[in-house]
């Protein structure tokens, strides 16, 4: 089966053909570049990347928070031609995927020829993420509770989670410490030569009991870009083409925004990430089921997301979660290697743009920490926003 | 003394809330509840996100329920936190209101007290601009028995 239906003809299948980041930096560290061109500078490289001029792009896609308007964007490039444009609703993560969908969608239905997917952040020069900012809705049931931080709010989910499928802080030291450990692979890693240990996970300072500062991501200063196209067009070029084999937004009845909003979920989504409706779509338009799928970038702005995405996305049991995570399984060499560049959690926090660069690159089998055999490739998108996103990536034809 | 201190945001209630808080105003807690599936939703929305009616009301509720989860914040998200000891974020599940939430504070627990399933009873505490604020207290043997879920 191909994405978006198992019709489709071949020479329509959306493809990846390219991508491209710029330095990462934690956050103050790029101050002395502006965010545009660090977006101009990751797209650059995502178009070299794909053997193509950045001005032949024609289609811009982003997720909620992009601060770089496509037709600034278009003209910084150079691009004489926009005719697509669009982007995801929602705050932090939870559309970057669904961003890579509006790509395909546009270039399959011949909107465009080459479509760009980008994010670039610099914290130095506008917001904190993590730090109080009024929300515009429903935030008086929340804000004056002193819940305003997105780790409190999801720890709030992960400490149920932790009553209902019996895991413990000692599955997020695990989680935590195989992060770190996929960074110091990887020369683009803000936490590169830093590796962390049982001892100085469990040292570190508690910010949302259960989380303590090593459970949440980093705050850097970069870009990503993705290049979409056909395979048709994909063909005409000398890179390898990674087919979107599944692509979709999701989200299931009363989540509203979950945990960034009055934790009114229905009780039996409470502790999960709002993404088993994304999981059943890319299964069904992909043709695969969860054992299929051979590495995973999964949404980890907070460590206790993985447990739960890992459930929400049938890679294993709720019962089994805890003894799966024991068993080495997430770690390089395990049954489901998980976020093999260090993930927003211990390379970057891109708001996990740089989880589809990985999941293209294991997909093409030029990762760093590249898993052997790599024929499925799974990405997640969000945690404790409104509706989430995910793809599944295959093999170069 | 409130359980957080002055200077916290405070509600700023809208056209779907007022009634929410104006009911705090006279220590009642009020929920919204569908007329036609006859169940109680949070928070207020025109419409009931199980059946859609838009015939939906105001219900008074008893003030008591369960711990349905917590958190414990040690990092000072806000300016008005500097300073401040650690304080317990948690999500009370409301007694006779379906599956409705409230997101508020325990006052009179300490952080490594709290537990999934304590009792609970709601009491009333200044935002710091005159906005009673429902904050909620561990259920007393004495204090609020009638309709608490063990």
């Amino acid at each position: 089966m191909t994405f978006p239906m198992t019709d489709w003809p071949r020479k329509l299948q959306p493809c990846i053909v390219g991508v491209g980041e710029t330095a990462y930096a934690k956050r103050g560290g790029l101050d002395d570049r502006t965010e545009l061109s660090l977006c101009v500078e990751a797209i650059n490289a995502a178009a070299t990347n794909a053997g193509i001029s950045a001005s032949e792009i024609e289609g811009f896609a982003s997720f909620g928070f992009e601060r770089h308007e496509p037709a600034v964007v278009q003209a910084a490039l150079a691009a004489p031609l926009l005719r697509y444009a669009s982007i995801v609703w929602g705050g932090g993560g939870g559309g970057c995927s669904g961003a890579v969908m509006l790509a395909a969608m546009a270039v399959a239905t011949g909107q465009c020829r080459y479509a760009v997917v980008y994010r670039s952040i610099c914290q130095g020069q506008y917001e904190r993420y993590g730090q109080y900012r009024a929300r515009p809705l429903w935030g008086g049931f929340v804000a004056p509770y002193g819940l305003m931080s997105p780790g409190m709010m999801v720890a709030l989910t992960y400490r149920r989670f932790m009553m209902e499928c019996g895991t413990s802080s000692e599955h997020l030291a695990d989680i935590a410490m195989t992060l770190r450990a996929n960074a110091q692979a990887n020369p683009r890693a803000v936490m590169r030569g830093r590796p962390l240990n049982r001892e100085e996970y469990f040292a570190s300072r508690m910010v949302a009991d259960p989380f303590r500062l090593y459970d949440c991501c980093l705050e850097t200063d970069g870009a990503c870009a993705v290049i979409v196209t056909t395979a048709d067009l994909a063909d005409r070029l000398q890179v390898p083409a990674v087919p979107i084999l599944g692509a979709a937004q999701a989200s299931g009845p009363r989540w509203t925004l979950g945990p960034m909003g009055s934790h009114n979920m229905p009780i039996e989504d409470y502790a999960t990430t709002n993404s088993k409706e994304v999981a059943k779509a890319i299964y069904a338009q992909s043709g695969l089921a969860p054992g299929d799928i051979d590495v995973a970038q999964i949404y980890d702005a907070f460590t206790g997301l993985i447990p739960m995405g890992l459930t929400d996305y049938g890679l294993c049991e709720r019962s089994e979660v805890a003894s799966f995570i024991e068993s080495g399984a997430l770690k390089q060499g395990g049954r489901l290697p998980i976020n093999t560049a260090g993930g927003l959690h211990s390379e970057a926090y891109l708001h996990g743009l740089n989880l589809v660069i990985e999941a293209t690159r294991q997909a093409r089998g030029d990762a760093i920490l590249q898993v052997p055999g790599v024929r499925h490739s799974l990405v997640t998108s969000g945690g404790g926003t409104g509706h989430k996103s995910a793809l599944i990536l295959g093999q170069p034809n | 003394m409130s359980y957080l201190p002055t200077g916290m945001p405070v509600p700023e209630p809208g056209p779907e809330d007022a009634p929410f808080w104006q009911a705090c105003q006279d220590q009642q807690l009020k929920i919204r509840f569908c007329d036609n599936c006859s169940r109680h939703f949070h928070p207020p929305l025109p419409s009931c996100p199980r059946c859609g009616s838009m015939h939906v009301s105001w219900r008074e509720l008893s003030g008591n329920g369960t711990i349905f989860t917590y958190s414990v914040g040690y990092h000072a998200v806000h300016p008005a936190l500097k300073g401040h000891p650690p304080y317990n974020v948690s999500v009370v599940l409301l007694d006779d209101a379906d599956d409705v939430r409230l997101v508020t504070n325990i006052v009179d627990v300490p952080p490594d007290e709290l537990s999934i399933g304590m009792p609970v009873t709601v009491c009333w505490e200044d935002a710091g601009n005159g906005t009673l604020l429902p904050r909620f207290r561990r259920t007393t043997s004495d204090v609020g028995g009638s309709g608490s879920a063990a």
